[in-house]
């Protein structure tokens, strides 16, 4: 482990789809990052960026063409997505992703509380388990932790994102992965799962990345933001800077460094609900 | 015995042994999300397997294990085409299957083996319990004793750590992997152990009727299947125990219509086609309840 490495590097990374064929799309183009720990970094940047291919890239979902990826100074850029999930808790836009419909809520906790460690003949689940998860579904108010052995396919999209995002913090990960995890709620329950992420995020003091696709929202949560466009990191703005900063002028920061006009409307007109 | 009695008799026998065959065939497609159709290869190679080094004077016990060992190297095979060399897994079974039928020819070096004038576990457990080794009671002391070992392993194994990422696994791959585990490994794990019980019961079937033949497992994959659905739609089991029972429960009344079927005069060949219409019943009863009851249905699975 290096001793002052940042917590996650991201070394020139780029990632070529379709290579080679009328298709081919530079989703990322030589992105550099440094993550440092306890930075909560929002991601805001519109349709195609490469926001998920860089978070893809980071877990491992598929190689990149040129690049490294290091965290605490190991590099990982060849391991396999299940040989790196230790480092990392990630929940997608689609609450289908993170969990296992089939699975009842205290077998999906089971199985990611041992994200990262040797799966053997212990019984999955016992009382000791049980009760952990009880104490962990509690503070949501949402009822769950009467419920551990529902089956999760029978959850409302808001109860199942939750579950997810239990999974994904539960067993304390490095970095925190979280990809548009509320777009797809209704306001009440975005805003319910959303504060719930806050609350795990300070709580644990978790390193987060979250992609959003609000400029308000990026403003207003998090310590550290990044903008991205076309494949490249064009923007990032720590915590002092931040504060200091309204819409406007993030959309200049955008415009003179992307040498263009911002154009997509989703980012610059949505207010931030949340 | 009265007619009842001998058809209760012979379907509990049958619906034991078969009933390992549905577990297995529960195993990969319920469990997993993997239709494999090794199963009417990996019967053959079980009961090939067994019958050969019976012959050549090993203990039946040692054939029955080694008829395990066969089965679970074959499932291996099968999961390794699919989730390394990146075959379909419908294909990979079905190439299995192809490819196992040479294997079993080679192993018995003919279509049979005869088992006749040598000793059998049922031989082995009638001596053991003073019965003689030929009665109906007997062959269903063996395979509830068979049965019951393997339901019990399989329903604490499934409720394991190991057992638990099998069953993630065929719920939902992607998660599997973010979450830390090699869903590859999982399928190959899973699909091994399936083969290895199909097998098993291959080799408990041919110490039964006292011989193995290259055309035993000819059906298998279908009857496990029949089993199966007509166990969840009779009894609407939940979890892991309640869904072992149900491929038990189902494999008995399959055999018990097929033995009311044939002393009602259908003749063996028209087995096939009870059995098909058996699992199109089974599969459409379900859905007209919920027709009639105005509920939403999925479409049907595509593979
Ligand atoms: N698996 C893939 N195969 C082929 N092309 C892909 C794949 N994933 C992403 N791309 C392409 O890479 C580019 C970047 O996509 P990416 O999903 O990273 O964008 P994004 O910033 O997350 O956008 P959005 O805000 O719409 O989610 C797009 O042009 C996309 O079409
Ligand atoms: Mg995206």
């Amino acid at each position: 482990m290096g001793k002052n490495a940042s917590l996650l590097q991201v070394r020139g990374i780029t990632k070529i789809f379709s290579k080679g064929t009328v298709d081919e799309v530079t989703a990322l183009d030589d992105v550099s990052l440094d993550v440092n720990a306890e930075d909560y970094i929002t991601i805001i940047g519109s349709n195609g960026a490469g926001k998920t291919t860089l978070l893809n890239v980071i877990a491992g979902i598929f190689p990149p063409e040129e690049g490294e990826v290091l965290i605490n100074g190991d590099d990982i850029t060849k391991l396999p997505e299940h040989r790196r999930a230790r480092y990392f808790g990630r929940v997608h836009q689609d609450p289908k992703i993170g969990t296992g419909a089939k699975l009842t809520i205290e077998e999906n906790l089971a199985f990611a509380l041992l994200r990262g460690q040797r799966r053997g003949l212990k019984a999955a689940i016992n009382e000791q388990r049980r009760e952990l998860f009880r104490s962990t579904l509690a503070p949501l108010g949402l009822g769950l932790e009467s419920r551990l052995d529902a089956f999760v396919g029978t959850l409302s999209s808001g109860q199942r994102q939750s579950i997810a995002l239990t999974m994904a913090t539960i067993s304390n990960p490095t970095l925190l992965l979280l990809d548009e995890h509320v777009a797809n709620l209704d306001p009440r329950t975005a805003q319910i799962v959303f504060d719930l992420t806050e609350m795990i995020v300070q709580r644990e003091k978790l390193t987060t990345m979250m992609i959003t696709h609000n400029m308000e929202c990026a403003l207003k949560y998090g310590n550290r933001l990044i903008m991205m466009h076309r494949g490249k990191i064009i923007v990032d703005i720590g915590q002092e800077d931040k504060q200091k900063l309204a819409i406007n002028d993030l959309i200049n920061a955008f415009e003179q460094a992307a040498g263009e006009k911002l154009v997509d409307e989703a980012i610059l007109l949505s207010r931030c609900e949340l | 015995m009265d007619a009842v009695g001998v058809i209760l008799g012979f379907s509990s026998y049958e619906g034991l042994v078969f009933g390992l065959v549905a577990i297995g065939v529960y195993l990969t497609l319920r469990v997993l999300a993997f239709p494999d159709l090794t199963v009417d290869g990996s019967y053959t190679l079980g009961g090939a397997t067994s019958a050969v080094l019976i012959v050549k004077g090993f203990n039946p016990l040692v054939g029955i294990i080694a008829a395990l060992v066969a089965g679970l190297c074959a499932g291996i095979i099968t999961a390794v085409l699919n989730t390394k060399l990146r075959l379909p897994a419908l294909l990979a079974g079905i190439l299995m299957m192809v490819g196992l039928y040479s294997v079993n020819l080679r192993i018995m070096g003919g279509a049979n083996v005869s088992l006749l004038r040598e000793p059998t576990i049922f031989d082995q457990a009638g001596g053991l319990l003073g019965i003689g080794s030929n009665t109906i009671g007997l062959s269903i002391i063996v395979a509830l004793l068979i049965v019951v070992i393997v339901l019990l392993i399989l329903n604490w194994f499934l409720r394991t750590e190991l057992g638990l990422g099998l069953r993630a696994t065929g719920d939902n791959e992607e998660m599997v992997r973010g979450l830390g585990s090699d869903t590859n490994k999982n399928l190959i794990l899973g699909v091994s152990i399936a083969n290895g019980l199909v097998a098993l019961a291959g080799s408990v079937v041919a110490q039964a009727q006292g011989f193995a033949d290259v055309g035993m497992g000819i059906g298998m994959v279908v009857m496990g299947l029949a089993s199966v659905i007509i166990g969840e739609t009779l009894f609407n089991p939940r979890g892991v125990a309640g869904l072992l029972l149900a491929g038990i429960s189902g494999a008995f009344i399959y055999r018990l219509i097929i033995t009311i079927a044939l002393r009602l005069g259908l003749a063996p060949g028209d087995l096939k086609l009870i059995t098909a219409l058996l699992v199109i019943a089974a599969m459409a009863v379900p859905y007209i309840k919920k027709k009639i009851r105005h509920e939403w249905i999925p479409p049907a699975e595509r593979w």
